[in-house]
């Protein structure tokens, strides 16, 4: 991206976790709508099923991604994903999710997150963007909207010199405004539903022109849940993934939540 | 020849602790590390205007989330008010034991709660699953009192943490979990969110089981391929009534107090103390799981 641009549209991808059916249907999406880019930032395996059939569709469309935590493990074979559960529940479900994502992962595409940057900056205009996993400081950081203070935003944009940061992990989307224009922006999830009751998932879109400055859209994603519930099972997979995409609440994982994201939920 | 104790940097002042309830509690636990008690005055209460002054100072410093404890701090009389104020700041978590709450003060803080964009967490401290595990360690009559402040808790709309000491053995961890679930279930807690903690060798639990042996010491080849983000004083300070400290465990110690500002207590500390030992092992017990600072998949 270079200075002489003077209007861009940019789909960012979060956590795909091997749902490769919104993955699918998001760059339908994205097609659609006409984008001169596409990132993806992180965390191509987890919870779903058949890891293998997420990388075809990042290659083939070229999506340019970065390393998430889960990456990181899959393509160095650690023990586990490093999503820094502390419950023995969550650690048990994400345990149960990473070696089966370890194990039918091929070589080939363990091999190719190893190698992937952990963030990715560009500048629109006198705009300076940069893409990390969960936060700039630190790709395995939960920052949770309800958890994070306006001043830590504003610190990490200073320390990490950034005007928009664009993160994911979490696995919901939230937005903050921070002084003098800048803002940080959890892009959502293509791998789960936001434990609100629905069964979309999210991306977003950014909009940028030298006129209008920047214009951040989130865009829900209908895909068939139904299979993607049915293919979990077939996988043996725990039935509670597959609750989870069915009814649109978590049911794991649930302990890393602060309170209020914990109590939008129903379990 | 022991090795120096190695020090620890402070990178960033993630987490601000107050110990707003001084060393005043309105219980006796026998397993609390700074013997904390009715009759306890050694470090006092925090005011909403000494409170209010590091909020303050902490905006600059990029402070991510604020936490309160003690002593018991509902005991402060303007502990409302400073939850309330701190939620215009930032995210806020207060240790209680739960057994002085009232409904009028936890109405006013679901009102701010409500209107706040960060989250209120309440973490109860509650030893043990029923009056006859729990008793014994935090007084007769508490474990009542304890859970009737849980559920008034639920009932104004909280989901309280509850934290409990592990005074008990490794092989009996996941029967007392399940019976403190099923237990905080039945008292209609629907979703209970639960914390365990390890017991740390201070205060009166030296008394009650043992002190630290002189080799539970943390030595610099330990740290050579450890994450030094997992110890509390890597991203913490807690501010008392005589300064700023450099964690919530050591207030006692001498060579704890750092300074009078926050800017001045950003300086490496010496892991020198056997409770040191156990934050090493176990990985930011005092965070919130939100956090996802832990060592050990506990």
């Amino acid at each position: 991206m270079t200075a002489t641009v003077l209007k861009t549209r940019i789909a960012l991808l979060g956590g795909i976790y091997s749902n490769y059916l919104a993955l699918g249907e998001a760059l339908h999406d994205i097609k659609q709508l006409g984008v001169d880019a596409i990132y993806c930032l992180g965390d191509m395996g987890a919870f779903g099923p058949y890891p293998n059939r997420t990388f075809p569709l990042l290659h083939e469309n070229n999506v340019l991604c970065l390393q998430g935590n889960y990456d990181d493990s899959i393509g160095n074979q650690l023990d586990d994903c490093q999503c820094g559960y502390t419950d023995p529940r969550d650690n048990h479900f994400a345990q149960i999710s990473y070696d089966y994502t370890l194990a039918n992962t091929s070589a080939e595409n363990r091999r190719f997150p190893r190698s992937l940057p952990t963030e990715i900056r560009f500048e629109l205009g006198a705009l300076r963007v940069l893409l990390c996993h969960g936060s700039p400081r630190k790709t395995n950081e939960f920052l949770w909207e309800s958890a994070t203070s306006s001043h830590f935003l504003e610190y990490l944009a200073d320390e990490h010199s950034s005007d928009a940061t664009f993160a994911t992990h979490t696995g919901v989307k939230w937005r903050r405004e921070l002084s003098g224009g800048r803002q940080f922006v959890n892009v959502g999830v293509l791998g789960r539903p936001e434990n609100d009751g629905r069964q979309c998932v999210w991306y977003t879109l950014l909009e940028w022109s030298a006129a209008a400055g920047l214009a951040i859209t989130f865009r829900p994603l209908d895909y068939d849940y139904r299979r993607l519930a049915r293919e979990i099972r077939q996988e043996e997979l725990p039935e509670e993934f597959a609750q989870t995409v069915e009814t649109g609440w978590w049911t794991t994982c649930l302990e890393i939540l602060p309170g209020k994201e914990r109590s939008q939920g129903k379990h | 020849m022991t090795s120096p104790a190695p020090s620890v940097p402070l990178s960033h002042l993630d987490d601000l602790w107050f110990q707003v309830g001084g060393t005043l509690c309105n219980l006796t636990c026998n397993h609390c590390f700074i013997s904390c008690s009715p009759k306890n005055d050694s470090f006092g209460f925090l005011t909403l205007d000494d409170v209010k002054k590091r909020l303050l100072e902490s905006v600059g410093l990029g402070v991510r989330e604020y936490y309160f404890t003690g002593g018991e701090p509902f005991l402060n009389r303007e502990m409302v008010a400073i939850l309330v104020e701190t939620l215009k700041f930032g995210p806020a978590t207060v240790l209680t034991n739960a057994t002085v709450l009232r409904d009028e003060w936890l109405a006013e803080l679901q009102a701010a709660y409500s209107k706040s964009r960060y989250s209120l967490e309440f973490r109860v401290s509650i030893d043990g699953f029923s009056p006859q595990t729990n008793d014994p360690i935090r007084g007769e009559g508490t474990f009542a009192r304890a859970m009737s402040g849980v559920q008034k808790l639920v009932q104004h709309g909280f989901l309280p943490i509850i934290t409990a000491a592990r005074t008990w053995s490794d092989e009996r961890e996941l029967e007392v979990v399940q019976k403190f679930v099923a237990m905080l279930r039945e008292a209609g807690y629907a979703r209970p969110r639960l914390k365990i903690l390890p017991t740390l060798q201070l205060g009166a639990e030296e008394q009650r089981s043992s002190g630290y042996h002189e080799l539970d010491r943390v030595t610099p080849e330990m740290l050579a391929e450890y994450d030094a983000s997992l110890l509390v004083c890597e991203h913490s300070r807690i501010v008392t009534d005589r300064g700023v400290h450099v964690c919530p465990i050591l207030i006692e110690s001498a060579d704890s107090l750092l300074g009078q500002s926050l800017a001045e207590s950003g300086v490496s500390f010496p892991l020198s103390h056997g409770a040191c030992f156990t934050c090493y092992q176990y990985g930011a017990i005092c965070s919130n799981a939100s956090s996802g600072r832990s060592r050990a998949k506990m």
